[in-house]
């Protein structure tokens, strides 16, 4: 118990480090916010009043105590561009982007530990080497290059190649434009809309995770228990199962942590390209139009789902592993 | 190294030789723009109006895109090797001060690394890129700022261990410098997973790099490199794909070279571990 109140300590200690050290970025970049708000021919008179209503004009110490303040109490300034409270783009944008990210980070784990645990059963062998290949090659590609190929299949492709109905899969947005779809038949609609976003993600984070099941597994297959379980004579299935899998709790719980990281940043690209109104594209326009609050805010969000799942994912490790006790 | 890892090296080689070699024999220049109609968004292995044929076609501009893509590969694997070298710098010099004196020291740039290692690095990259003007010296620098955290933890890791070693002790017992024992007893020793490290980051650099590149918050045109070709292509992905395709092809290619090539490295220098889960774009 102590040890979990530590932990979660350490958590806060950090999140206040992150936050300290966004402020520091942001002052440390040449010119501020006012000079690239307002036009080239604007006079420095112009410049010296927007900095006053931005707050610019005041002293460093003074602009930190209200930026952590500001922090503290969920105030994270007014959008440049938007005109609104940075809180509510991202209060808005964050349900799309968690929808997305759990429902890739689930597909991501079922298909990594999946095709980890066949591939290290099959070590060495022509399944275990094509799973390899694919799994380093999809690493290799950016996730943005992935999104696009996969636009030109299900629009230019899908018309060169005539797919079937059920195949023409809907390449922008999170609804049809125009509909007026309630109901099971509006999740459904959500649901086809999803799936080539999802399947970017899914792709990239369950080659990672395969990479690091496999290695994982095949440490634990190399362990005595397994070897004695082989010789008192349990079958594969039985040995992957119940000696394998259930030893692979912990590196499992570790997996999650560093798989969400991942999901989160890659949703950046991915959300941008297929139009969906998540915090990666809030980001994406934000940096598009300078619109420092909504980035410093967003960036604030990112880290802040990191620290908080590494710190789960320290206390599950506490829950699943009575060794640790 | 395997025969794979020398493949790999073989081809990153050639590669980088035709990048320097084959634009300039060309006779073309691939950033002028001449005949923008006769030769816009010419399909792959067909002529254009001049009867030109252009291997991997043309983009919106009549410029040849495999020309502009052995460009590109320049400045992209410079950038890439740049990019980790010097985050790999860094990380070294971190490392070995935190690791070596410990201290005050050591705790202040830990608790750094720890914070930056808690923004997803693409995110922080973004941060950086849209807070500085871009340009390839940005992109460098911001690579590096994003990526020498876990390099220094390695090298710091690595540092302790073999500061305690007799022969080191034997060193300091001959009343060798501080920094003298650091530097030719220590280091050496301890650079393994920073090589390794090195090589990986070459490809994760520049992928990076295209990410940025894809924002316009990376290499601007029209000096082109993978990331902006890419971009370029993204609105003609329906009715021209291999502007953006061929490009991401070439990027992906490059990044699994340097991907076998550092696993190689590492299965070599170091025997133990699997590869941590990299940010990636």
């Amino acid at each position: 118990m102590r040890a979990l109140i530590h932990r979660c300590a350490e958590s806060l200690l950090l999140l206040w480090l992150v936050v300290s050290l966004t402020f520091l970025l942001a002052h440390l970049a040449p010119g501020d916010a006012a000079e690239l708000l307002v036009s080239p021919s604007a006079s420095s008179d112009e410049v010296m009043r927007l900095r006053r209503t931005l707050g610019l004009d005041a002293s460093l110490p003074e602009q930190y105590a209200r930026w952590v303040g500001g922090v503290l109490t969920g105030d994270l300034g007014e959008s440049f561009a938007l005109r609104e409270p940075v809180r509510d783009v991202l209060l808005r944008a964050l349900p799309v982007s968690l929808g997305l990210g759990l429902t890739s980070l689930a597909l991501t784990f079922a298909i990594g530990v999946t095709a980890g645990l066949y591939q290290a059963a099959r070590r060495g062998r022509w399944p275990d080497r094509l799973l390899t290949a694919i799994g380093i090659t999809v690493f290799a590609a950016p996730s943005f290059w992935l999104a696009l190929a996969l636009v030109a299949l299900f629009t230019a492709g899908a018309s060169w190649w005539d797919f079937p109905g059920w195949l023409r899969l809907p390449a922008f947005g999170v609804r049809s434009p125009a509909s007026t779809a309630t109901g099971w038949r509006a999740m459904v609609e959500v649901a086809r809309h999803a799936i080539l976003p999802v399947t970017v993600l899914a792709a990239i984070g369950a080659a990672g995770i395969a990479r690091y099941a496999r290695g994982a597994a095949l440490d634990l297959m190399a362990s005595e228990w397994v070897r004695t379980a082989r010789a008192k004579g349990v079958g594969e299935r039985g040995v992957m199962g119940r000696h394998v899998l259930a030893n692979a709790a912990g590196p499992l719980v570790v997996l999650f942590a560093l798989a969400l990281p991942g999901v989160v940043a890659g949703s950046v690209f991915v959300e941008g390209i297929f139009a969906w109104p998540g915090m990666g594209r809030a980001l994406l326009s934000a940096i598009a139009a300078r619109d420092f609050p909504v980035v410093m805010g967003a960036t604030l969000v990112y880290a802040t789902l990191v620290i908080l799942s590494n710190t789960l994912a320290d206390v599950a490790l506490h829950l699943v592993d009575p060794r640790r006790r | 190294m395997t025969r794979a890892a020398w493949g790999a090296l073989a081809a990153l080689l050639v590669l980088a030789a035709l990048s320097l070699i084959v634009p300039p024999l060309s006779g073309v220049d691939p950033l002028a723009i001449d005949d923008v109609l006769g030769a816009r968004l010419v399909a792959p292995m067909a002529r254009d109006a001049a009867g030109v044929l252009h291997p991997l076609g043309t983009d919106r501009f009549g410029r040849d895109v495999l020309l502009r893509m052995l460009l590109a590969t320049r400045i992209s694997l410079a950038v890439g090797i740049g990019g980790s070298l010097l985050a790999t710098a860094v990380g070294v010099l971190v490392g070995a001060v935190s690791g070596w004196w410990r201290g005050t020291v050591d705790r202040i740039a830990m608790a750094v690394a720890d914070a930056l290692l808690a923004i997803p690095r693409l995110i922080l990259l973004l941060l950086c890129a849209t807070l500085w003007r871009p340009g390839i010296s940005t992109v460098v620098v911001v690579l590096a700022l994003t990526g020498w955290m876990s390099v220094a933890r390695l090298v710091r890791a690595e540092v302790q261990a073999v500061a305690s070693r007799p022969y080191v002790e034997g060193a300091r017992a001959l009343g060798v410098g501080e920094w003298r024992a650091l530097w030719r007893h220590v280091l050496p020793n301890a650079l393994g997973p920073a090589i390794v490290a090195l090589t990986l980051g070459v490809g994760n650099a520049m992928l990076l790099e295209s990410g940025l590149a894809f924002l316009g918050l990376g290499v601007q045109p029209p000096t082109p490199s993978w990331g902006n070709m890419i971009a370029g292509g993204r609105e003609l992905i329906v009715t021209a794909p291999w502007v953006a395709l061929a490009p991401g092809l070439a990027l992906v290619a490059t990044v699994l070279l340097c991907t076998v090539l550092g696993d190689a490295l590492r299965d070599r220098l170091s025997g133990d571990g699997v590869r941590p889960l990299g940010e990636r774009t």
